[in-house]
């Protein structure tokens, strides 16, 4: 009962970073009807500058706040570079060009950083049970959730990217900078991207350790609708628990299968995810 | 798009009147064409470059199955480096457990293993569409190599099954060099399943797979199983798939984890892209290109002296700058571009006859 017990807590912290890089995708899916298949590399790339600036200075703090800022800045980027040209192209163009920029960026980060693991800070006590870090992560991501929905739900800037995302036209007729809501989406869901960056890399940074993360992130995101960003939170902590037992019963090497497999046994039960509302959408 | 109807197909023989052969036989005379091509390549280059023109042949049937789901069914996949993946273990541990088996049984048996996958992922995928399929796919390319670390001793663990497999028949030994034989037997098999992938392209199942592609409501009307149809295309691309994995073991003789990264299916969705997104013609230029600019990317790497973290690298960037570039400024690839280039030019015949000779 006891390893019962540690494996709920172990996923409780994980499932945060699962809900936060999947709320990352759900705020730019609900904008603009785009997979980021890039986000973790956006998120690679800041963690591997905050690893840069916490090693030059010694402050886990200021390598933190660059690492949101710089996502921010990416996520910027992306959008009105290679985002934008393709806004009226089929759904496979954005997710063969994000893909290509995931290429690129771990490419670069293996180029400047190298393959090799770097050892990545904790941002706090890391041993054990449920310890402090464990306690940072599930509290920040809840806080940064909360901040997004506040945002959303009642920010006249929410209710202008709700409005540029679900009637772009009608928006831009009442005189909603669409165009700039859609760019402030990619900003704020690279920044919440680049946090769950930050707290999943630990204990080791290489170009291709978030990976797993990603399909994690978008497992969790499917379960919640990936409209839903209430849902896709709360499909970040169910699967982080689900896929601990798995880790802790059947082998870490499993995981990754069981989550193709939640994945696929949901959508062909509940075609919008778990939580996502009844609606006649095709998945 | 096709429309399926009960009547008997009375246009057949008034398209058949224009090629005198039939599709099949034409099919194979240009394998047969393109396999004596393969030979005199190998015999006028050193081994070097047949190792080369035999990886080629095993990323053209890979990149060819890919193009065929993505490029006609639409259906992206970001995973098949997992088939490869099966295929390429199906062949290690068949070599490995019953060596009585011959090595034509052996790559048969991976391409079933290869497509009793696709049958699994295909029934799933029937399911998803655009980004929920692709998600779920690169769940697979990264959760399966995996395994190997769960079985380490069925598997090999992360260094994965080595063997040695001797397919020269006694009366060649001395003939050919080993790796020559080897470079055929990867373009027989390469040929020979091209054949039938061009049939079902070209036939009835093909038309079905635009439809499908083009216009699912349209397609289930005019009497099109979709679901049917999407798992049939997948079952077709992880049969190659399963071919290519177990071409690449039989070929470089191990079968390990570590060449069946998420990174290894991207590139093959790559060369599709680059290629020229449903054109088999395409899959070649990509194979191509895959093995060449990896080639390069070492040469330059050599030439202009970088580091090994920015060499091992350069490929991987390589193929990200293509998607994004071919996608944004170039949608319908290199074959597209082949196809622009003869509509432009006056008088395509005779140009294209002088492009040869040279």
């Amino acid at each position: 009962m006891q390893d019962f017990f540690d494996l709920t807590l172990g996923g409780i912290s994980a499932g945060a970073v699962y809900a936060a890089l999947g709320l990352a995708l759900v705020i730019i899916y609900r904008a603009t009807r785009v997979v980021n298949f890039a986000q973790p590399a956006l998120a690679l790339i800041s963690t591997y500058l905050a690893y840069s600036v916490t090693k030059a200075t010694g402050s886990y703090w200021l390598g933190f706040a660059v690492a949101i800022v710089a996502g921010t800045v990416l996520g910027v980027a992306t959008e009105r570079l290679l985002i934008r040209p393709l806004r009226h192209r089929s759904e496979l163009s954005s997710i063969i060009v994000t893909l290509g920029l995931l290429l690129v960026l771990q490419a670069i980060a293996g180029m400047i950083w190298s393959n090799e693991p770097l050892a990545f800070p904790y941002a706090f006590d890391f041993r054990g049970r449920f310890s402090a870090n464990d306690l940072f992560v599930v509290l920040i991501v809840l806080a940064i959730a909360a901040l997004v929905l506040v945002v959303f739900k009642y920010t006249p800037l929410g209710l202008r990217m709700r409005a540029a995302a679900f009637a772009p036209d009608v928006a831009r007729t009442l005189g909603v900078r669409v165009g700039l809501m859609l760019t402030v989406g990619w900003g704020m869901a690279a920044a919440v991207g680049s946090l769950a960056g930050l707290l999943a890399t630990p204990p080791f940074l290489f170009p291709n350790v978030l990976d797993g993360v990603f399909v994690y992130a978008l497992t969790a995101a499917v379960l919640g609708g990936l409209d839903n960003p209430l849902g896709t939170i709360a499909g970040g902590f169910v699967l982080g628990v689900g896929l601990s037992y798995v880790s802790g019963y059947l082998g870490p090497e499993m995981v990754t299968i069981a989550a193709l497999a939640i994945l696929v046994i949901v959508l062909s039960v509940r075609p919008s995810g778990l939580f996502g509302r009844a609606k006649a959408r095709r998945v | 798009m096709s429309v399926r109807t009960s009547l008997p197909r009375t246009t057949a023989p008034a398209v058949r009147k224009k090629r005198t052969l039939p599709p099949l036989v034409r099919h194979v005379l240009f394998a047969l064409a393109a396999f004596a091509v393969v030979v005199v390549l190998t015999l006028v280059t050193d081994e070097f470059t047949n190792l080369r023109i035999a990886t080629i042949g095993y990323y053209l049937i890979a990149v060819a199955g890919l193009t065929l789901l993505t490029g006609l069914t639409g259906q992206v996949s970001l995973g098949h480096g997992a088939f490869m993946f099966i295929g390429a273990y199906t062949v290690a541990l068949l070599v490995n457990k019953v060596p009585s088996f011959p090595l034509w049984a052996d790559l048969l048996l991976a391409s079933a293993a290869g497509g009793f996958a696709g049958l699994l992922a295909g029934a799933a995928a029937a399911r998803l569409r655009g980004p929920y399929l692709a998600g779920a796919t690169l769940a697979l390319a990264v959760g399966l190599p995996a395994l190997t670390r769960k079985f380490p001793d069925f598997l090999g663990g992360s260094n994965g099954l080595s063997f040695t497999v001797h397919s020269r028949p006694s009366g060649v030994v001395g003939l050919v060099p080993e790796l020559r034989w080897q470079t055929w037997i990867v373009w027989l098999s390469v040929l020979i399943a091209l054949v039938l992938v061009v049939n079902i392209v070209r036939g009835r199942l093909g038309r079905d797979f635009r439809a499908v592609r083009d216009d699912e409501v349209a397609a289930s009307l005019s009497g099109i199983a979709v679901g049917r149809t999407k798992i049939l295309a997948f079952l077709v691309s992880a049969v190659c798939g399963g071919l290519a994995g177990g071409l690449q073991a039989f070929l470089l003789g191990t079968a390990a984890p570590g060449s069946f990264t998420p990174a290894l299916s991207l590139s093959l969705l790559a060369a599709v892209v680059l290629g020229g997104l449903g054109s088999l013609w395409g899959a070649l230029w990509g194979a191509v290109a895959l093995v060449y600019f990896q080639a390069w990317s070492e040469d330059l790497a050599d030439v202009l002296h970088l580091n090994t973290d920015v060499a091992n690298n350069l490929p991987l960037a390589v193929y990200g700058v293509i998607l994004i570039v071919v996608v944004l400024a170039f949608p319908r690839g290199i074959q597209g571009g082949f196809q622009r280039l003869r509509t432009l030019l006056p008088k395509p015949a005779e140009k294209k006859e002088n492009h040869e000779n040279h």
